[in-house]
C-alpha cells in the first residue's frame, strides 16, 4: 500500500488531466445542449429535426467508439486529431446530446401559462426565452445535469485506452511498476469517488440557489426523471 | 478531402464483427439480468428497519455508481484472480456491467416507489389494507408501469458501455474491429462499422422504449 | 409553500392613487365580424358578430365551453384566429394591410397590436424567477423602452394603488393568492394598455379573498376609461361592473343588455337556466 502512496505524485497528475477533461468535456457538451435543445424547441418542424437527428444520433453511439473513430478512423482520410481533442470531443458530443433532450424537456416543462403572461405583456420571442422561460427550465435542468456531470467524469476514463494519461492511465501504470493491483485501483476508486462527490456538491449549491431565486423548497432526492436523464432513450418532460 | 472506403474489405471484415457483436449481445443480456435482480437486493436492504445496513449499502451504492466502470472492470480482472477467484474475461465483464448498473436500477426502483403519490398510501390505509395488500396490490402495480421505461433505458446504456469490455480482453464488438484494423492497418472501415452497427441497433429501440413510455404514461 | 392568509384581503385601494396612475383617452372599441375558432372538428365560435364601445364596460356570461374564455384569448392572440375579422379600434388584429389587400398579420403587426392590450388571468402567472418589483418592471423596460427608474417609480404608484407596497420586494410565493392577482392586474396596467380583459380573475382565489380583488377592480373601472372584457361567474360583481352583459351558448349570443334586466327579468329561457343554476351553488 505504501509503494501506491508514494506515487502520489503520479496519481495527482493523472487527477489532474481527469478533472480537465471533465471540465472541458462539459463545457462542450453544456454549449451544445444549449443550442440543440433550444433548437428543439422550437415551432418549425425542420428546425426540430436538427435537434432529433443530433440527439439520437448521439445518444445512441458509444463513447469509445466514437473516441476510437476520431482517434484511429479519421487519420486515415487526413483528419488528425491530438488525443485530447478527440477525447473531449467524443466526450461533448454524447453528453451534450443528453444535454439537448434534458433542456428542450426542462423548457418544454415551463407551464403553458408563462408563456402566454410573457405574450400578454408583449414580450418579444427572444426576450419570452431569454427573461421568464429559460431561467424557469434552469431549476428543472440541474438535477439531472448534475447527474450528467458525474457520467461525464466517469465516461473519461476510456481516453486511457488512446493513450492519455488520465488518472486511470497512471493506475496501469503504477500497477505495472510496484506490482500492486489491490491498492492502486482502491487509491484511484477513492479519487474518483472524491471527484464525484466535489462534483455533485457543487451542483447542489447552485440547486439551492436556483430554488431560493424562485422561491421554492429544494427537493431532497432524484425524481425519476432525473434519473432517467442519463439513459439514451429518455424523453425528458 | 478524399475517402478511400474499401468495398471489399467491409465485405471481409464483417463476419468477424457479427462474431463480436455476439459477444457484445450477450454481455450485455447476462450483465443486464444481474443489475435487474442485484437493484432490487439493493431497494430492499436500504428499507430494512436496520440504520447501519440501510447506510453501508448507500454508501456502496453511491460509490459504485459515481466511479468509472472501466475501473471497476480493470479492478475486477486484476484483482479477483489474487483472492483465487479466477473467472474467463467474458463472465468478469458481465459481472463488472451488473454490478455497476444494479446501482442505477436501484435507483430507478427507489425513485418509482417515490414517484406513487402520497394520496395512494393514504387510500390504502383509510380502506384499513394489510401492508402487504398495500404494496401488492396498490403501490407496486404504479410503480411498475413507471419504471419500464427507464429501465429499458438502462438495457440501451449497458449496450452502449458493453464496448469498454474490450480493456480486459472481451472479444465483443469493438475489440474485433480494432483487431482486424491492427492486422492490415485500415481501420477507417471497421470502426465506422461498429458505430454504425451501435447507432443502428440503439436509435430504433430507444425509439421503441419511447413508444412504450407514451403507452404507460397514460393510465 | 404558499402562505395560508386567512386574514380579510386588503384595504380598498386608494382611489387617488388610482386616478394618478391610470392612464386616460383613446380606448378603442373592439368588433368581431363573422369570427370562428375551432378546436381540431369542435367550432367554438361559429361566424360570432359582436361590438364593443370605446371605454365601455361588458361581462360575458354563460356555461363553461360557450367561447367566453376564447374570446378572450383570441383577443390576446393566445389563440389563432380561424376566420373573419376582429377589429381594435380602427385595426384589425389578425390582418394588416400590404399591396391594397388584407393579409394574415406578421409578428410586427401583433406586437403593435398587443401594445393596445392587457390581460388578467386566473391563475395570476405571476413570474416565479423575479419577485414583485421585477414582475413590474420587466415589460416597462423591455417591451416599452422605459428606463429604469421611470419603470420603478410606475410600478410603485401601481404597487400603492392596488395595497401592496409594502411587498414590492417579496417573492410572488410569499404572497397569498388575492395579494398575488392584485400584483397580476398591476402587472397588466403598468404596460398601459387601452383594453382590459379580465378572465375569470378570482375562480382560483379562497372566498375570503375574493372581496378585495373585486373592489380593486371596481376602483379601476370607476377611475379609468378602460375598454373592458369581463369573463366571470361572480354576478354581483358583474353587476357592479358592466354597461352590458352579454349571454352566450354553444359559441353565440343567446341575449344580451344592460345587467339589470339580464339578472332581472332575462327574457330567454337558456339565461334562466343558466341563472338559476350559478346562483344555486
Amino acid at each position: 500500500m505504501s509503494d501506491v502512496l508514494d506515487s502520489y505524485q503520479l496519481l495527482l497528475k493523472g487527477a489532474w488531466v481527469t478533472v480537465q477533461l471533465t471540465l472541458y468535456g462539459s463545457a462542450l457538451a453544456l454549449v451544445l445542449a444549449l443550442v440543440f435543445g433550444l433548437v428543439g424547441t422550437s415551432r418549425l418542424r425542420a428546425v426540430r429535426a436538427l435537434n432529433r437527428v443530433y440527439v439520437e444520433f448521439f445518444r445512441g453511439t458509444a463513447t469509445l467508439v466514437l473516441m476510437y473513430w476520431f482517434f484511429y478512423s479519421l487519420p486515415l482520410i487526413g483528419l488528425r486529431f491530438t488525443p485530447m481533442f478527440a477525447a473531449v470531443l467524443a466526450l461533448g458530443l454524447n453528453v451534450g446530446a443528453y444535454g439537448a433532450e434534458v433542456v428542450r424537456g426542462s423548457v418544454n416543462a415551463v407551464p403553458r401559462a408563462q408563456y402566454e403572461a410573457t405574450v400578454a405583456l408583449n414580450f418579444t420571442p427572444l426576450q419570452r426565452m431569454r427573461r421568464v422561460l429559460l431561467p424557469q427550465a434552469v431549476a428543472l435542468m440541474l438535477p439531472p445535469f448534475g447527474n450528467l456531470l458525474i457520467e461525464l467524469m466517469k465516461g473519461s476514463a476510456v481516453v486511457s485506452l488512446i493513450t492519455i494519461s488520465d488518472l486511470m492511465f497512471r493506475a496501469k501504470q503504477i500497477q505495472a511498476s510496484t506490482g500492486e493491483t489491490l491498492w492502486t485501483y482502491v487509491a484511484i476508486l477513492v479519487i474518483y469517488f472524491v471527484i464525484a462527490q466535489v462534483l455533485q456538491l457543487a451542483v447542489r449549491l447552485a440547486e439551492r440557489r436556483v430554488d431560493r431565486m424562485l422561491g421554492r423548497a429544494p427537493s431532497r432526492e432524484a425524481s425519476l426523471s432525473t434519473i432517467a436523464a442519463g439513459a439514451p432513450g429518455a424523453e425528458v418532460r | 478531402m478524399t475517402v478511400d472506403w474499401d468495398w471489399s474489405y467491409t465485405g471481409d471484415i464483417l463476419p468477424d464483427l457479427l462474431k463480436g457483436l455476439r459477444y457484445t449481445i450477450i454481455a450485455t443480456l447476462a450483465g443486464y439480468a444481474i443489475a435487474i435482480v442485484l437493484g432490487m437486493v439493493w431497494t430492499l436492504l436500504r428499507r430494512t428497519p436496520f440504520a447501519a445496513v440501510n447506510q453501508a449499502v448507500r454508501w456502496i451504492t453511491e460509490f459504485i455508481r459515481s466511479t468509472p466502470l472501466l475501473v471497476q472492470l480493470f479492478f475486477l480482472y486484476n484483482v479477483l484472480p489474487s483472492w483465487g477467484l479466477s473467472l474467463s474475461s467474458l463472465t468478469t465483464g458481465i459481472i463488472g456491467l451488473g454490478l455497476h448498473y444494479s446501482t442505477y436500477t436501484a435507483e430507478v426502483y427507489r425513485a418509482g416507489i417515490a414517484d406513487v403519490p402520497r394520496g395512494q398510501w393514504e387510500a390504502a390505509t383509510a380502506l384499513n389494507l394489510p401492508r402487504s395488500r398495500v404494496w401488492l396490490d396498490v403501490i407496486l402495480p404504479q410503480a411498475v408501469r413507471r419504471v419500464i421505461p427507464t429501465l429499458g433505458n438502462y438495457l440501451i446504456a449497458m449496450f452502449k458501455d458493453s464496448p469498454l469490455l474490450l480493456a480486459i480482453n472481451v472479444a465483443e464488438l469493438l475489440h474485433e474491429a480494432f483487431e482486424v484494423g491492427s492486422k492490415s492497418l485500415m481501420f477507417l472501415e471497421p470502426i465506422t462499422l461498429v458505430g454504425l452497427l451501435f447507432v443502428a441497433v440503439s436509435v430504433p429501440s430507444s425509439i421503441l422504449v419511447r413508444r412504450l413510455e407514451r403507452r404507460y404514461a397514460t393510465y | 409553500m404558499p402562505p395560508t392568509d386567512t386574514t380579510p384581503d386588503a384595504p380598498s385601494p386608494k382611489k387617488e392613487a388610482a386616478a394618478a396612475v391610470l392612464p386616460r383617452g383613446g380606448a378603442p372599441g373592439i368588433r368581431f365580424e363573422k369570427v370562428v375558432k375551432r378546436f381540431g372538428s369542435n367550432v367554438v365560435l361559429r361566424e360570432l358578430d359582436f361590438s364593443v364601445a370605446p371605454g365601455e364596460r361588458v361581462t360575458l356570461i354563460g356555461p363553461s365551453g360557450s367561447g367566453k374564455t376564447t374570446i378572450l384569448r383570441l383577443l390576446m392572440t393566445l389563440e389563432k384566429l380561424d376566420d373573419g375579422l376582429i377589429w381594435v379600434g380602427d385595426d384589425t388584429l389578425w390582418h394588416m394591410e400590404k399591396g391594397g389587400k388584407r393579409v394574415p398579420a406578421n409578428q410586427r403587426h401583433l406586437h403593435e397590436m398587443r401594445k393596445r392590450i392587457g390581460m388578467v388571468f386566473q391563475q395570476f402567472n405571476l413570474f416565479p424567477n423575479m419577485n414583485v418589483l421585477r414582475n413590474l418592471t420587466e415589460g416597462p423596460v423591455r417591451v416599452l423602452g422605459l428606463s429604469r427608474d421611470e419603470a420603478v417609480e410606475r410600478a410603485r404608484g401601481l404597487l400603492d394603488m392596488v395595497g401592496l407596497a409594502d411587498k414590492i420586494d417579496a417573492h410572488p410565493s410569499q404572497l397569498s393568492g388575492g395579494q398575488q392577482q392584485r400584483v397580476a392586474i398591476a402587472r397588466a396596467l403598468a404596460m398601459e394598455p387601452r383594453v382590459l380583459l379580465l378572465d375569470e380573475v378570482t375562480s382560483a382565489l379562497d372566498p375570503e379573498l375574493v372581496v378585495g380583488v373585486q373592489d380593486l377592480l371596481r376602483d379601476i373601472a370607476r377611475e379609468s376609461d378602460l375598454t373592458m372584457l369581463c369573463v366571470t361567474h361572480e354576478m354581483g360583481f358583474a353587476k357592479d361592473i358592466s354597461d352590458r352583459v352579454l349571454m352566450f351558448d354553444q359559441g353565440q349570443i343567446v341575449e344580451e343588455g344592460p345587467p339589470d334586466r339580464i339578472f332581472g327579468e332575462p327574457s330567454e329561457q337558456r339565461t334562466r337556466d343558466f341563472l338559476q343554476a350559478v346562483l344555486a351553488s
